[in-house]
């Protein structure tokens, strides 16, 4: 995957260049046995924790009990799937996934490009490190801490109700609002990822000639007009790739994080379908019930990737492969 | 020559600047205040930077519970063993992946790719940890997660970035492949397997879902899973005076105390570690 240049990565790539000779299987492992032996923990790791989940998503359209076959009993078809797309609740979280979803995009996709193109403009550059390294230092951070942190600062005796209080305001316990919680949860998105999210594109800045802004300036572009005409453009290649990445996890939003912070109260707006769909299975015990949700969510997911990725290549020419 | 305009955009930019870097550290000022504060003074929201009502005794109360020692010696037994089995995995797999002429190479590279855009997801992932027995054991926690595929092209990135002559200068003298990969390659990537030891060492460090989700003693349980009953109001953590009912009203000081603590060792190496983060990303992004 390349995030600063657009263009293919090796690994889609059609054949390498032509050898010499055409190795053939038997001559290759000979040769080459030991790097193959040093591939093999590693691709018994892949094939069992990343493949076999994979096929054992057949358990969605199978009858699954606990403590039997991991691929389940007997074939149901379909049955969980209508089952699911009946179910009113399951809708409910669907909607909370794309608004909350949504909300994250819109705020974690482009606070990051501001963010490096202020940076960008400092010229004194040790308050540039300075702010860069203190704005990196909440992504290094347990995302348990963070919700340690929010649930003490929205807390009733928390600075936002301090606040709230100090001009006359009655306290609001914020945490049990389901008013509140999409505003919560955005709120410190941001506040753990913008900082984070600033260094490919301050990398991507570097990499713009300064000849272009040296144009610019003879034919009389303010910085401003520079901005908009040179940086970027220049970093679009890093902003198309991160935007595809970003839609691609639209609908994993934040389960950690939610899990942490929701409770029964918030549900209505802040169940999303990684949440419900870890309570119907794991802790009310529907197994295929839950892998049909998950498997649907995943393939939705790819999907989305799949499309990201066309549209951009069509409209700008950059995509991830 | 520097116009008005210019000026003052400097000065915007500066104060926006200066806000960022406020917002991003008022909550550990607040938390590191809660932490030294009196329960009362907490309780009735008097603690915002200051601590009010001075006292280290909630740090005395919280080090003095045997629970959370317990917890915290297990997160870092677990993230020791998944981080060594990690760079062993990783590095052996990046380096096989970094042979151009590597017959199979492409599907090697798939194989690995494809699971960063489709995995099977948490149910599947869930019956087959549990069916193999994983469950209560630090297995759990380590081998699900064993190769982070980003980590994994970061290293394949540097690997293809050293020069080659070295490597085919021992193939002549005879050297085997293991002994190129062990005495020449690793002594010239101690930067990037520092890069990779701080990756992971970090994500272990913090998880908890596995550890909450395999996990079914108290006494296993790695820190985060201890801070994450304690704010999430199921256990009492080191606060005896909590009632027993479900829904516990937890000390707030503890609860500030448990995520200081939770975090220290973090910040503390946080500074040192930065650089080596940006430049791993760095080299994933430009050569991945």
């Amino acid at each position: 995957m390349t995030l600063l240049r657009a263009t293919r990565p090796e690994a889609g790539a059609p054949a390498p260049p032509e050898l010499p000779r055409r190795r053939t299987w038997r001559s290759a492992l000979r040769r080459d046995w030991q790097l193959y032996s040093l591939a093999v923990l590693p691709l018994m790791f892949f094939l069992v924790f990343r493949y076999l989940p994979m096929l054992g998503n057949v358990i969605a359209f199978r009858r699954y009990s606990p403590g039997g076959d991991v691929f389940g009993e007997y074939w149901v078809g379909l049955r969980y799937f209508t089952m699911f797309l009946t179910d009113p609740s399951f809708w409910q979280v669907f909607t909370n996934t794309l608004i909350i979803g949504g909300l994250t995009l819109l705020f974690c996709f482009p606070l990051p490009i501001v963010l490096a193109l202020l940076l960008n403009e400092v010229r004194t550059r040790w308050l540039k490190g300075f702010v860069q390294t203190i704005s990196y230092l909440p992504h290094f951070l347990s995302i348990v801490v963070v919700a340690g942190l929010v649930l003490q600062i929205v807390s009733v005796d928390g600075v936002v109700n301090q606040g709230l209080s100090a001009v006359g305001h009655d306290a609001i316990a914020f945490i049990q609002e389901p008013g509140w919680f999409r505003t919560i949860y955005v709120s410190s998105e941001v506040w753990q990822t913008v900082g984070w999210g600033t260094i490919l594109y301050l990398a991507a800045l570097t990499t713009i000639d300064a000849d272009l802004y040296q144009a610019a300036r003879v034919d009389g572009a303010n910085r401003w007009r520079q901005t908009w005409h040179v940086t970027l453009p220049g970093i679009r290649p890093t902003m198309v790739t991160l935007l595809v990445l970003n839609i691609g996890t639209f609908l994993a939003v934040g389960f950690e994080k939610i899990l942490l912070l929701a409770n029964p109260l918030t549900y209505p707006t802040a169940d999303v379908i990684s949440t419900y769909l870890y309570r119907v299975g794991i802790i009310s015990g529907s197994f295929s019930y839950a892998a049909a949700i998950g498997l649907f969510e995943s393939v939705i997911g790819v999907t989305l990737v799949l499309a990201a990725n066309r549209i951009s290549r069509r409209l700008v020419g950059t995509s991830l492969w | 020559m520097v116009s008005r305009g210019q000026r003052a955009f400097q000065v915007v930019n500066a104060a926006v600047l200066t806000l960022v870097v406020v917002v991003t550290l008022f909550p550990f000022v607040n938390i590191v205040a809660r932490s030294f504060s009196g329960e009362q003074e907490i309780r009735s929201g008097q603690v915002s930077l200051i601590p009010r009502g001075f006292t280290t005794e909630t740090y005395r109360h919280v080090m003095s519970d045997a629970m959370f020692w317990t917890n915290y010696r297990n997160t870092v037994v677990y993230t020791v063993v998944a981080t060594a089995i990690s760079i062993v995995l990783t590095t052996c797999y990046a380096y096989v992946l970094s042979k151009k002429q590597l017959k199979g190479r492409g599907l090697l590279v798939g194989i690995a790719i494809f699971t960063m855009f489709f995995n099977g997801g948490l149910i599947p992932n869930y019956v087959l940890v549990s069916s193999l027995g994983l469950r209560n054991t630090l297995w759990a926690i380590v081998l699900p997660n064993a190769i982070n595929v980003f980590n994994l092209l970061v290293m394949k990135a540097f690997f293809e970035s050293l020069p080659t002559e070295l490597e085919e200068a021992a193939a002549v003298d005879g050297a085997s492949q293991y002994g190129t990969l062990w005495r020449i390659v690793l002594p010239l990537s101690k930067a990037i397997l520092a890069t990779m030891l701080l990756f992971y060492a970090v994500s272990f460090w913090n998880s908890w879902f596995a550890g909450f989700l395999y996990m079914d003693r108290q006494e296993l349980f790695p820190v985060t899973v201890y801070l994450r009953n304690l704010i999430a109001g199921v256990t009492a953590g080191a606060d005896q005076t909590a009632s027993s009912e479900t829904a516990l009203q937890i000390a707030a000081s503890i609860q500030a105390v448990t995520i200081v603590l939770t975090m220290l060792p973090i910040m503390l190496v946080y500074p040192f570690i930065q650089r080596y983060f940006v430049s791993g990303v760095m080299l994933g992004a430009v050569k991945g």
